[in-house]
């Protein structure tokens, strides 16, 4: 978006009054309370309703609180492992439904697909049925006691990264593998030479979206965790109901931060190579 | 290189290719000879790309085999075949720079590194693209690309070099310099080449010989010349250049190896021939004289209407005369002389001559 003068185009809808108000409305409605929460993070007060001075001695705090940190450790692990396996089931499921043609390909990806669909709280309960079922090993040294939530994040985040590769893959020039078979390539060649390649910025693409999803997911990770095995955004939960300190709008704005920097690194990614044409 | 110097390099020995049980090449014989420019043409459709991806070893003949350099290539798959195709999208790899995509079947192919880098830079030169080596393919011409993928092809050394319709993605101007670079290129390697192309202009320009398909089936294999000036079908000789084709009835002349044709249009003319029965006249347009007067030389074939359109080509126009056949006939007159022929303007009655020699007969 562009604010140049005229002429007008099609996507000028700011200098128009009716959209420009629908475009501000929204804005606020979206961010106001983002805002919000970030700016009282900085509050020196106790309680959030009243402006009092700035201070950064909630983040301070958040910082000393080792519940809270320990928390973050446990987020970060917990995002960092399941990044990684769902990148790496998603890449496989994707190109496995891309390459081959096979009985009951329609089924699969439909029931790959389900976690997406499924209400998320449906599936925490059913995680939860699952895990006390399967007689999950509990009270394990760290990090053995996130294997429980870790699993649960895996099995609904890489079907989204399935998804992105998948899209991905559907830019392929097929002449490409078959030029490379040309020239002498046999199966696994092409796959790491010229499919994996292109592969590339969808697998990391859909790895940072599994990253963000994974960082702040409650309703899962609350079915599965045990009391040893608390994440951020679980840990963030109970401090509100004790009261709604400034010291959560620091953890807040803390995992904010960090979900923005990585979406922004994801579509930073998916727009270079898009650009460049693929 | 290719090894056997005697026989035929390529052998396509009765060759079918069923798609939903319809052929889609049909019962197809074809040799093509070491070191010819081979061109296959037909329209869209017409199966000849299918027979190209049965020969690279994409598609597998459901009849008959394909011989390659003395060898059956039955079950070889195309990574193990001595033929490289040069792609319709030219399919350079995109994450590749220059090099390494013209290098990448060297690489495969484990040679050692000293050889790879000097091959490639042979390689490159012949296709005059010394200097690029670093370039990364979205930083090429279309133009360019299609000689990354020319190097990569021939880096290769292959018995047969496949080209599916190379140079369609080219504008009017670089194609024509590209087809004679083609050309060049090809006596220069000494590899022998085949073509498949639906542009009959581009096979005649290029090939030494050229087959022409139709609905999976090969119609006449032949040199440009002969394609153009004795096609032996209908189809063949409406699909190589422009044509003039009148419907008429044979019947047997008084004198041996003649008959007597009458075409709606012409009225009835002797020619040469033996086929009786249902035939076609056919003549180039070129092969067409168009004057005001009338006159009467034996072995001449004159017919009289009125000039319906004149299009102008630059070079020389095409004059529609209207002479009762149900179609216009078409005449290409040099525009040099038509500026002498007292300015013929549509509406006009003129008199069209063609020697009886220039006029081919087909089986109707």
């Amino acid at each position: 978006m562009t604010f140049r003068k005229s002429p007008m185009g099609p996507l000028d809808y700011h200098r128009r009054p009716l959209p420009l108000l629908v475009f501000i409305s929204t804005l606020i409605f979206i961010y106001l309370p983002v805002i919000t929460l970030i700016a009282f993070s900085f509050n020196d007060s106790r309680r959030n309703i009243i402006w009092h001075g700035f201070t950064l001695k909630y983040y301070e705090k958040a910082f000393a609180n080792a519940e809270l940190m320990l928390a973050f450790g446990n987020s970060l692990s917990i995002a960092l492992v399941s990044t990684l396996f769902s990148g790496l089931l998603g890449a496989m499921a994707a190109y496995l439904l891309w390459r081959f043609r096979f009985r009951g390909r329609a089924i699969f990806e439909g029931a790959m697909a389900m976690p997406i669909v499924i209400p998320e709280i449906c599936m925490g309960v059913a995680m939860m049925a699952f895990i006390a079922r399967a007689g999950w090993p509990q009270d394990l040294p760290w990090p053995l006691n996130l294997g429980a939530i870790t699993a649960a994040h895996i099995a609904f985040c890489f079907p989204f990264t399935a998804i992105v590769i998948r899209a991905r893959l559907e830019s392929f020039n097929r002449q490409l593998a078959d030029a490379a078979r040309d020239l002498g390539a046999a199966e696994f060649q092409i796959f790491r030479d010229i499919v994996l390649p292109h592969m590339k910025p969808g697998i990391i693409a859909g790895g940072l979206l599994a990253f963000t999803l994974s960082l702040d997911d409650f309703v899962i990770t609350f079915f599965t965790s045990g009391p040893d095995s608390i994440t951020f955004p679980v840990k963030i939960y109970s401090m509100v109901r004790f009261s709604v300190t400034p010291e959560v709008n620091a953890a807040s704005a803390m995992l904010i931060t960090l979900t923005v920097l990585v979406t922004a690194i994801a579509l930073r990614i998916q727009n270079r190579h898009r650009m460049r044409g693929g | 290189m290719p090894s056997s110097g005697a026989g035929p390099i390529i052998r396509i020995e009765a060759v079918s290719k069923f798609f939903g049980g319809k052929p889609a090449v049909d019962n197809v014989t074809l040799d093509i000879r070491q070191g010819e420019f081979f061109a296959l043409v037909g329209p869209s459709g017409c199966g000849k790309t299918t027979l190209l991806r049965m020969l690279a070893g994409f598609e597998t003949p459901d009849k008959g085999r394909i011989m390659i350099d003395g060898r059956d290539m039955t079950g070889i798959g195309p990574n193990y075949r001595p033929v490289n195709m040069l792609f319709q999208s030219y399919a350079v790899f995109p994450h590749m720079n220059v090099e390494d995509n013209v290098a990448y079947g060297l690489k495969i192919a484990r040679k050692k590194r000293g050889e790879i880098i000097s091959q490639t830079q042979e390689a490159l030169k012949l296709v005059k693209l010394a200097g690029f080596e670093k370039k990364k393919p979205d930083e090429l011409s279309g133009g360019e690309r299609q000689r990354v993928a020319l190097a990569r092809a021939l880096i290769m050394r292959p018995a047969v070099l496949l080209l599916d319709e190379p140079l369609s993605a080219l504008d009017a101007k670089l194609r024509e310099a590209m087809q004679l670079e083609m050309v060049h290129l090809q006596k220069t390697v000494g590899i022998t080449f085949l073509l498949v192309t639906h542009d009959q202009s581009e096979a005649l320009s290029v090939a030494n010989r050229i087959a022409v398909m139709q609905d999976g089936a090969v119609r006449q294999v032949a040199s440009p010349q002969e394609l153009y000036d004795a096609p032996n079908c209908r189809f063949v000789a409406d699909f190589i250049g422009k044509i003039n084709l009148f419907e008429g009835v044979a019947a047997a002349a008084p004198q041996q190896n003649r008959v007597r044709i009458s075409a709606a249009g012409i009225g009835q003319v002797e020619l040469d021939g033996e086929v009786l029965g249902p035939v076609i006249l056919a003549v180039r347009p070129e092969k067409i004289q168009i004057s005001h007067e009338a006159g009467v030389q034996r072995g001449w074939i004159w017919v009289h209407g009125k000039v319906t359109d004149i299009v102008y080509f630059g070079g020389h126009s095409n004059v529609f005369v209207d002479i009762g056949a149900g179609r216009p006939l078409q005449a290409g007159i040099p525009n040099d002389r038509r500026a002498g022929m007292a300015n013929a303007a549509p509406g006009d009655f003129v008199w069209c001559c063609w020697r009886n020699a220039d006029t081919l007969l087909l089986p109707g």
